[in-house]
């Protein structure tokens, strides 16, 4: 049964003579060949220019600070719970006296990892965060020489402080910056 | 002792035209292979090699250290005289070649005339044919030594191959022989500046030639000898460092001589189409460099031509090869010549 008439009959005469010296359709195919050479290339040169993500892509994992610079995240462990691929750990701490401007409630993340390896960038653990401490970036994790650089700590994962390092902090928002608002 | 001033004159001139045809055939080979990848990027929509210097013209000298720096490997199951000796012919045969080649029209230097061509013999394209012929052997010894059947397999076919193409070659080439009546590579190209181009007379003849010349030069869709898919990279597989590159290299100066040969067999060599360039009555000197340039246009464009069909057709299978070789090539080179040899006859009747 047809579903389409798209379908076409494969010939399969003998070829002629002017066929089998090949010579028309080479040149057939040598055309075809020589427009290509002058169409627009593809290529993207990659570390000078790099293609734009779409605006929900879901690259590495950063942690938030808010606007005084003090981190988000309570180790609540949410996100842990939530990864699919169990690549979060972490261990919580208490918040001593002096140590307000640093973090922002009283229970605070003394180790935070993410193994790369592990991670599949589902985006679940930015929606289990009830404190919007982690979300997803546009960058995803460069190569590594080893198993052991692909675990991201806490300070790999920190947002620049946006009193000490404003530059970087409006870089590192990223495209996120101009959704919030 | 003027005897021996002139022959020693001589002797200085011709081994300084050999060392710069044989290092231009090396900087065009060179630069082919950048050409080849350009080319290859570009008929696939992508830019090729641009990061070694502007436009990536240092990606040779990159390659070429590249390859003299790797480790070089004899297995050794091989017969070792004969492995290092296959790539040695490779580059010799591929080499000798360009001695018959008229490059321009001579120079006048020191008081006399110096002829831009190493030894004008007077079996110049004989010449030709044997040493490319010779050329085989480079690919059966590599083959043969490497003692691996992929590599014996390779060589068997790259040695059938270039028996059963270089037959319409000959005679292809025999229609041509017929209308210039002299095998002096000299003469052949004067008799084309004089009465107009052999394209012109024998359209058939040079697209046999043609044909037959990619044969020869183991180039895409005749291939075969170094197929990778089939035969893991034919009768180089077992090479690596410098003689891996001698075999690559000998392929591109190959190349290079065979669009050169073709250039002076039916395109007129060095001659400018449409214009009589003897008669403008410039220096001879500039005459002999722009009639240079001329042919290495020629040759260049061949080599693009080369490249742009590797890029297009897929490899030929064996039988198909055979087929067009044998009872396409050869009926229709013969056709040819004995048209041509019966117009020739009426013509002079």
């Amino acid at each position: 049964m047809q579903l389409t008439n798209r379908a076409k009959p494969v010939d399969r005469k003998p070829m002629t003579w002017l066929e089998s010296i090949y010579l028309w359709n080479i040149g057939k195919g040598m055309l075809i060949t020589l427009s290509h050479f002058f169409k627009k290339k593809a290529t993207i040169q990659y570390p000078e220019k790099k293609r734009t993500f779409s605006q929900v892509f879901r690259g590495l994992q950063v942690l938030n600070r808010d606007e005084e610079g003090r981190e988000r995240c309570t180790a609540c462990g949410l996100c842990a719970v939530a990864c699919p691929a169990e690549a979060i750990t972490m261990e919580a701490a208490e918040r001593q006296n002096g140590e307000e401007h640093l973090y922002r409630e009283e229970k605070y993340a003394a180790k935070y990892e993410i193994n790369m390896l592990r991670c599949i960038f589902c985006g679940y653990c930015e929606e289990a965060c009830p404190k919007d401490a982690i979300y997803l970036s546009q960058t995803f994790a460069p190569a590594n020489y080893g198993r052991s650089g692909f675990i991201y700590k806490k300070e790999d994962l920190l947002i620049p402080d946006p009193i000490k390092d404003p530059e970087g902090y409006k870089k590192a928002l990223g495209e996120r910056s101009k959704l919030k608002d | 002792m003027i005897i021996l001033q002139t022959i020693g004159f001589l002797v200085l001139e011709k081994f300084l035209l050999v060392g710069l045809i044989v290092s231009l055939s090396m900087i065009v080979a060179m630069y082919a292979t950048y050409a080849e990848r350009k080319i290859a990027a570009f008929l696939q929509d992508r830019i090729g090699p641009n990061r070694a210097g502007i436009f990536g013209l240092l990606q040779p000298l990159a390659d070429g250290g590249k390859l003299f720096f790797k480790e070089e490997i004899i297995p050794l199951a091989s017969s070792k005289f004969l492995f290092i000796l296959g790539p040695c012919l490779a580059m010799i045969t591929a080499l000798l070649t360009s001695a018959v080649i008229p490059w321009s029209t001579p120079l006048h230097l020191f008081g006399k005339d110096i002829p831009l061509q190493v030894a004008d013999v007077n079996i110049g394209i004989l010449f030709i044919f044997g040493v490319v012929s010779l050329g085989v052997y480079g690919i059966m010894i590599g083959g043969w030594a490497s003692n691996n059947k992929f590599s014996l397999m390779a060589a068997v076919r790259g040695g059938s191959q270039m028996v059963s193409y270089e037959l319409p070659m000959g005679l292809a080439l025999i229609a041509v022989l017929m209308i210039t009546g002299d095998l002096r590579m000299s003469v052949i190209v004067q008799n084309q500046v004089a009465h107009g181009w052999h394209i012109i007379y024998q359209p058939l003849g040079f697209l046999i030639f043609f044909i037959c010349a990619l044969a020869e030069c183991n180039r895409t869709p005749f291939d075969l000898p170094e197929a990778e898919n089939e035969l893991n990279f034919g009768y180089h597989q077992e090479y690596s460092s410098m003689k891996l590159g001698f075999y690559l290299f000998a392929e591109y100066i190959n190349m290079f001589i065979s669009g050169v040969v073709m250039s002076c067999l039916f395109f007129g060599g060095y001659d400018i189409p449409f214009v009589n360039e003897a008669a403008w009555g410039i220096n001879q000197n500039l005459l002999a460099i722009i009639g240079f340039v001329v042919l290495m246009t020629k040759a260049g464009l061949f080599i693009f031509l080369f490249m742009w069909i590797r890029w297009t057709i897929p490899r030929f299978r064996y039988d198909q090869l055979m087929n067009l070789g044998w009872k396409k090539l050869v009926p229709l080179a013969l056709a040819n010549m004995v048209i041509t040899a019966a117009v020739i006859l009426w013509l002079n009747k």
